[in-house]
């Protein structure tokens, strides 16, 4: 492995494409579900009434916005999933060519 | 493994079942005629493990089955197992109390700790997959000087697992002595030898199995307990939550924790008030403070990180920690229907009566839905939910050991004294001797520890996780200019604030601030007892004195409480660190010890300036991103 050219791999056209459409998927993934997950605290703070506001029966915006949290961060990890897959193959195939792209010779 | 070797692990566990078992003493939660159910549910249970710590002994045959369980575990079984070392004592048993006797904040702490494992998911648990080994040491020597990171890197392991561990122990020695009534230090001595016996011998594979196995008991238990509670409520959908604020157990509670706040509220507003914030968790700074040591903390956390080695390949570690969020998300969705049924069936009066932090809300609901206390199926369910926190404890030591030793034994001893330089069987037998090393301290710290308020350890935990750890892994994989120097700053400055600041904050006891609340409760209740005395003297009918005496009761031990909290001060001023109050007003340093740890690795590298670890990076980072030469599974 140590006889790896990797900064051939690593400016091959294929790694870069999915190292840009990984960071920003990855990154933007998980600003987003910090920012969500910061709301709650924030709001429990800093807008109680919000909370307070009933929606249906006893169940107020706060119990179904702590719920939405269960949710959202599923939904976070069944979407990675899905896109993952795709960063997978686009990975497979540079590992397999990796003897080509940065084999020494 | 030898005969003799399997000798000896069959002689811990029987020895760690009679101490369990041959304890005589008083229960608090358990009547004495019940108790040979408790120690049946406990014999099955540690017996189970015990087998499965057998069969995994025979697997343990070189050194990556003893750290990694040779990289064959599968993502299914490594997510039910990281799902195992998550669901601890403390969330378990924790947060359903929080639950019972707050409402609302009891359920939204929990939150946190399941939008922890996004962070996990997406930027931690593949990348550390495809470059580390068996330690998080591993992953930061992969560009930086090896033998430097490594040891302070394994420093900071041990810290975290110990400030961990030592919160597990005493909340195990607690637990067990309230449930079933035997000495805390015997406790705390099963805790260890039963925990030692899983490790020492059965390694990462027996370590493994035994999650597994008691977080599908515990979330099966969870499970029928929130059914047989629906059940009492003929399976309703939103109404539940209208029976929770009709309750009139839950609207005493409500306007016991408002005090003069309530008086002018109807029951129905009391009750609503329990699904409302602001009941427990009064200073939101605070909370968001914790809130970044558990989402940036829990991917620093080293017994978690080293759940991804066990797995083969990145994907495997990708479903695992898929699996992980579901099995520990949706097991905290049942704790807000526990922790409202034990408030409203259990009631809060009784909950803290056992345990004032809440912890046995849990417990308590099971014996309620059996039948109560004098009930056989009551006392078989509370066994078993004792049980089944028992072993929990016992599991989550075992990993935060494992993963304490191997950092002693694999960076230590092998990377920084023998500079790499140790065969396989050699580096086993140090693993095994550092497993032996942490578990005599384990019991040590957890004995000593007996009677300290170490529930704020946990939170410490997260955040060095947080303020160091997590910052030196995070920029290792993913800056190209992090470096040796940057590593070293980063744990230095992120582990001494985080704990720096904890040493100031409220968390310590300040004799001169509880001496004075103390004082208050002896002063509001004196004339109270004078009253009450009075006013039983004044009563000639019996039945009106009794209601009076009970109160007389109460208001006489509070005085005694508070008195013996004085005495217990003695003539103590300031806290450990000499302060007669704290210099730093937020119980969780998150908020400031994490920016400081990222700055000290960015100052830290910048100033340092190395140009292997810049010639490294297009190596590390190929790596983790596609998985060339990552270190393999083991054939079995």
């Amino acid at each position: 492995m140590a006889t790896m050219n990797w900064a051939a791999i690593d400016s091959d056209p294929r790694f870069r494409a999915l190292h840009d459409r990984k960071s920003r998927f990855l990154w933007g993934l998980m600003a987003f579900s910090v920012f969500y997950y910061f709301l709650l605290p924030i709001g429990a703070g800093y807008f109680v009434d919000l909370y307070k506001v009933k929606v249906f029966g006893p169940i107020n915006v706060g119990l179904l916005f702590a719920l939405s949290q269960f949710i959202v961060a599923w939904a976070i990890a069944y979407y990675y999933a899905r896109r993952a897959s795709q960063f997978d193959a686009m990975a497979d195939e540079i590992a397999r060519d990796a003897d080509k792209i940065g084999g020494r010779k | 493994m030898s005969t003799r070797r399997r000798v000896i692990a069959a002689s811990l566990g029987l020895g760690a079942l009679v101490l369990v078992a041959a304890e005589p003493a008083f229960a608090q939660a358990v009547s004495p005629q019940w108790r040979f159910l408790t120690f049946g549910v406990f014999a099955a249970i540690i017996a189970l493990t015990m087998y499965v710590t057998y069969l995994a002994a025979k697997r343990v045959k070189t050194t990556a089955d003893f750290y990694a369980a040779g990289g064959g575990v599968s993502g299914l079984q490594n997510g039910w197992a990281i799902a195992g070392d998550y669901l601890s004592a403390a969330s378990f048993l924790g947060i359903a109390g929080l639950i019972s006797l707050y409402g609302y904040d009891g359920f939204m702490y929990s939150v946190g700790w399941l939008v922890a494992y996004i962070t996990v998911l997406l930027v931690i648990a593949e990348p550390c997959r495809n470059i580390g080994k068996y330690t998080m040491g591993d992953i930061l020597a992969f560009r930086n000087n090896p033998k430097t990171v490594k040891g302070f890197m394994a420093i900071s392991t041990i810290t975290v697992s110990t400030f961990y561990l030592t919160a597990q122990m005493v909340g195990g020695g607690v637990l067990v002595k309230t449930l079933i009534g035997i000495d805390y230090e015997y406790s705390v001595i099963a805790v260890g030898i039963l925990m030692l016996g899983y490790v020492i011998f059965g390694g990462m594979v027996a370590t493994t199995w035994v999650q597994i196995i008691k977080a599908i008991l515990l979330v099966l238990a969870s499970l029928v307990m929130v059914l047989l509670v629906w059940s009492q409520y003929g399976f309703a959908g939103p109404e539940y939550f209208q029976k929770v604020i009709g309750d009139a157990k839950v609207q005493a509670r409500v306007a016991g924790l408002l005090g003069d706040a309530a008086k002018n509220m109807t029951a129905q507003d009391l009750g609503q008030r329990f699904l409302e914030p602001g009941l427990y968790l009064k200073s939101p700074i605070d909370q968001i403070s914790l809130g970044m040591a558990l989402v940036l903390g829990t991917a620093g956390m080293p017994h978690i990180l080293m759940r991804f080695f066990t797995v083969p390949t990145a994907k495997q570690a990708r479903i695992s920690v898929i699996w992980a969020m579901a099995i520990i998300g949706g097991f905290y969705v049942l704790t807000l229907f526990l922790g409202t049924g034990a408030a409203m069936l259990v009631g809060a009066p009784n909950i803290v009566a056992t345990d004032p932090g809440g912890n046995m809300a849990a417990p308590l609901l099971a014996q309620f839905l059996g039948g109560g206390p004098d009930s056989m199926l009551g006392n078989l369910m509370l066994s078993f939910v004792a049980a089944v926190a028992f072993a929990t404890i016992v599991a989550v030591v075992a990993g935060l050991v494992l993963a304490a030793a191997s950092a002693m034994s694999h960076d230590i001893w092998v990377g920084v004294v023998k500079g790499e330089h140790a065969t396989d069987a050699e580096e086993k037998r140090a693993a095994r001797i550092c497993t032996l090393i942490v578990g005599a301290l384990a019991i040590t710290i957890g004995i000593l520890a007996r009677g300290q308020n170490v529930a704020h350890l946990v939170a410490l935990a997260f955040a060095v996780a947080a303020s160091a750890n997590l910052p030196v892994v995070l920029l290792t994989l993913y800056w190209k200019k992090c470096n040796t120097g940057g590593v070293v700053a980063g744990l230095i400055v992120g582990t001494l604030t985080a704990i720096g600041l904890v040493l100031v904050s409220p968390n310590m006891t300040y004799p001169l601030q509880i001496k004075a609340a103390q004082q208050k409760i002896i002063d509001t209740n004196a004339p109270k007892i004078e009253k009450l005395s009075a006013d039983i003297a004044a009563a000639t009918d019996p039945a009106a004195q009794e209601p009076l005496k009970k109160q007389l009761a109460a208001a006489e031990k509070a005085k005694t409480g508070a008195e013996a909290a004085i005495a217990r001060l003695g003539n103590d001023t300031t806290s450990l660190v000499g302060l007669s109050k704290p210099l730093f007003e937020l119980r969780n340093p998150g908020l400031i010890s994490i920016p400081l740890g990222f700055l000290a690795v960015f100052i830290g590298s910048l100033l340092y300036r190395d140009r292997r670890a810049e010639e490294i990076w297009d190596e590390l980072y190929v790596r983790s991103n596609t998985g060339i030469g990552r270190a393999a599974a083991a054939a079995h």
